[in-house]
């Protein structure tokens, strides 16, 4: 059987919150095999929300996400943790175990998955560990490390099972500059050399768009453009350019909606 | 009024579903072991970090509850010629109550808002999500662990608290007090019945162990994974445990003692 063009795609999506809030509204995306997909927009659209969607941690109100041709919200659980064995995923924090080290958070999915032998386990995690410059911090516990290290050694622990498809939770929020363009070497060169399929969701526009193939703009529930990074950034549309340009006020208000001030005021 | 009837509605049926999610965590506990050789070390290291580490504070506890028990009822006794009975008194006290009930609640205190407030961090730092990314699941691997880990420990502990408990008495009443240790003995191990009075201690230690550990895991992995959020989870763990040990203990009396 030939493997489909798209890893994971989107269809007609909607997802509304338990307390009524619609995060989405009939979105459409796909991500193509081998390719680096950015998912952007301002904060609180939901792009972490999006992440989940894809790996099945929640399930769309309407509409379908097709991952690798399964249906990720209709699998059985066995399944669906099948699913999730050719899946990375990198959080916005790390997400390492504060109580194991980082050989110890590395070498977890092999110990939970695998039976390898202790040396096999030994030598995986050190070439994984090579990968992501890190090598020498094997025996520090996560405490010990920088924010950017921690999510590095993330990093490590997602590839440590050889996914298809890795996603990107910001990983370039809150770093320092030499951390940022090691994070984006990582994500460029991860992608070409295990032949990866990435998703990034962000919303640091510059770095993203350095290394993305291909990208989708999500406001206010909508995809409201997509295409190449030079295609986006000659967008004219208003909504785009905000965005990428970072003006304060636009189609994307400044001001949460709110009653009159008048009325506000008068309340007092 | 119909929002008032409508607010009291919401209450009823947050209150249900959050019943059910407790009710479904426990059957997913109780069912779905995960395999011995990889679920074996994660217990016991539960029960170390639940059991062991609460030694300390059940033995000091225990050993004064003990004491104090026996200097109270020394007194009393005294006033009615009746202080040769006081190792019955202190043994079936402790025995029947004061064991599995105290210990039940310094363990929901030490133990049971530590495993609360561990699982509600490891939620807040994306610990439990990376773990179902990664195709474990969560609640073989952090929720049961701890679970069978607080329901192993809390009948030993309660032994330990027991044992603790009539020494301190032993201490009070026969060395300082001057009760003769042949009586403080033998009145006890004659007016304690082993089936009715140690062996139904232990069955409510037992089920006080399920509730706590229960309340544990379930405010844990249920937590608003922030840190007001961790805080009142914990709190509320020590909280309704405290009063099901209490509630339980009321219930399991009667029907130990054979009015239901």
């Amino acid at each position: 059987m030939s493997m489909p063009e798209n890893l994971v795609e989107i269809s007609n999506m909607s997802f509304q919150h338990e307390n009524g809030k619609t995060v989405f509204q009939d979105v459409d995306i796909v991500i193509p095999r081998g390719k680096i997909t950015a998912i952007m927009g301002p904060s609180g659209t939901g792009k972490t929300t999006l992440l989940r969607l894809k790996g099945g941690q929640l399930a769309p109100t309407t509409g379908k996400v097709v991952v690798a041709g399964q249906v990720i919200h209709e699998l059985s659980r066995k399944k669906l943790y099948q699913l999730r064995k050719s899946m990375g995923m990198l959080f916005q924090e790390g997400g390492l175990f504060t109580h194991l080290n980082v050989f110890e958070n590395v070498a977890f999915p092999l110990r939970e998955h695998t039976h390898l032998s202790e040396s096999m386990i030994h030598t995986l995690v050190l070439m994984k560990l090579q990968m992501v410059g890190l090598r020498g911090t094997w025996q520090l516990m996560p405490n010990e490390l920088s924010g950017g290290m921690a999510r590095r050694v993330a990093l490590a622990r997602a590839i440590s099972l050889d996914p298809q498809l890795i996603m990107y939770d910001e990983p370039f929020t809150g770093q320092d500059p030499i951390s940022m363009g090691v994070l984006v070497k990582l994500v460029r060169t991860l992608n070409k050399s295990l032949n990866l399929t990435s998703i990034i969701v962000s919303h640091d526009v510059q770095e993203t768009m350095q290394i993305a193939d291909y990208v989708y703009i999500i406001v206010n529930k909508k995809v409201v453009g997509h295409g190449t990074p030079e295609s986006i950034f000659r967008d004219a549309s208003k909504q785009l350019q905000q965005f990428i340009q970072g003006l304060p006020d636009g189609p994307v208000p400044f001001d949460y909606p709110a009653v009159p001030l008048v009325e506000d005021f008068l309340r007092g | 009024m119909i929002d008032r009837f409508s607010m009291v509605g919401h209450w009823g049926i947050d209150n249900l579903r959050c019943f059910g999610k407790a009710g479904i965590l426990f059957y997913r506990v109780l069912f779905y072991a995960p395999n011995f050789r990889k679920g074996f070390p994660l217990v016991a290291q539960q029960v170390y970090s639940e059991g062991v580490l609460s030694l300390l504070i059940i033995i000091v506890s225990s050993l004064f509850i003990g004491m104090v028990l026996a200097l109270q009822g020394y007194h009393t006794l005294a006033k009615f010629g009746a202080s040769q009975e006081l190792g019955p008194l202190v043994a079936l006290s402790v025995v029947r109550e004061l064991g599995p009930v105290v210990a039940a609640i310094l363990f929901a205190g030490r133990a049971g808002s530590a495993v609360t407030a561990e699982i509600g961090l490891m939620k807040a730092t994306e610990q439990i999500s990376s773990m179902e990314m990664m195709a474990v699941d969560p609640l073989h691997r952090v929720i049961s662990p701890r679970f069978w880990g607080g329901f192993i420990s809390m009948p030993l502990l309660t032994i330990i608290f027991n044992a603790t408990a009539i020494y301190g008495a032993y201490l009070v009443g026969v060395k300082w007090l001057g009760v003769d240790a042949g009586i403080f003995w033998s009145n006890m191990q004659s007016s304690v019945e082993f089936h009715a009075d140690v062996v139904n201690g232990i069955l409510k230690s037992i089920v006080f162990g399920i509730a706590v550990t229960w309340i544990a895991v379930f405010q844990g992995y249920f937590a608003v994974p922030t840190s007001a959020g961790i805080a009142s989870a914990t709190t509320r763990c020590v909280v309704y445990a405290s009063l099901a040990v209490l509630g339980l203990d009321f219930v399991l009396t009667a029907m130990m003692i054979g009015e239901w």
